[in-house]
């Protein structure tokens, strides 16, 4: 999907725009979103995911072809976190595929697998999540 | 800033109501969403793309109790910042300030 399929959508569903003003529209929702992070400012989407700089420490690369070691420089760097709802989105049947894991490893009876899938479904949120 | 502000922010730039704006907006993420859900990238020049990662199952552990855990397939989104905003996000530091939007040293790393 490309930019210009995006303003085809909101063209179509949203209506009421030309195509024109679709389009500079949406160029604002993207310039909006490019000035705020490079404020140094997060974005919180809900539904969809949060935008994120951060900022990294001045650190000892190496050239992984020689080992050489060379120095990364202190950098700011953007990272998206997709939110829980599209993750699940995207994985529609993760509680059949969870069960048959499961099952398939032998490790817990039903009941308790089911129990144990919503414990970790709630705790992975926020901060223990991927660092 | 969170969605409902980036509302009022499209809303302001571009003269038009919140509610309007809110319609966009929505329908932008939405229409990402949907893309993504089909397996399809997305791709906006300037800021960045998204790709769906496919993750075979494998074996956890729960990290509190060390107990393993089957963790099942899964596809997850993932975002490769455009050379655009990567270097607008890194500026402060590589230029100090003064927002110059020289196009020099493009292009070191990788």
């Amino acid at each position: 999907m490309t930019k210009a399929e995006i303003i085809d959508a909101v063209y179509e569903k949203v209506g009421g725009f030309s195509k024109k003003e679709a389009a500079e529209i949406v160029e604002a929702v993207f310039d909006t979103m490019k000035e705020v992070l490079a404020d140094g400012e997060k974005i919180k989407i809900s539904g969809f995911g949060n935008f994120v700089v951060r900022q990294k420490k001045e650190r000892i690369g190496r050239n992984p072809q020689t080992g050489a070691p060379i120095p990364i420089s202190a950098r700011r760097v953007l990272t998206f976190k997709p939110s829980q709802v599209l993750k699940g989105i995207l994985n529609p049947h993760k509680e059949q595929l969870k069960a048959a894991a499961a099952k398939e490893a032998g490790l817990l009876p039903e009941g308790e697998a089911a129990g144990a899938a919503d414990a970790s479904a709630g705790g992975t949120n926020e901060d223990d999540a991927t660092p | 800033m969170t969605k409902s502000e980036l509302i009022d922010a499209v809303a302001q730039r571009t003269r038009i109501t919140k509610s309007r704006a809110e319609q966009v907006v929505n329908c932008v993420f939405e229409a990402m969403t949907s893309s993504l859900e089909r397996g399809e990238g997305i791709e906006i020049r300037g800021f960045g793309s998204f790709t769906v990662r496919h993750y075979k199952a494998y074996n956890g552990r729960n990290p509190r109790t060390g107990k393993p855990v089957p963790v099942p397939e899964k596809r997850l989104p993932f975002f490769k910042v455009g050379k655009e905003l990567k270097e607008l996000v890194n500026e402060p530091l590589q230029r100090g300030t003064d927002g110059a939007a020289g196009s020099s040293g493009a292009g070191s790393d990788d």
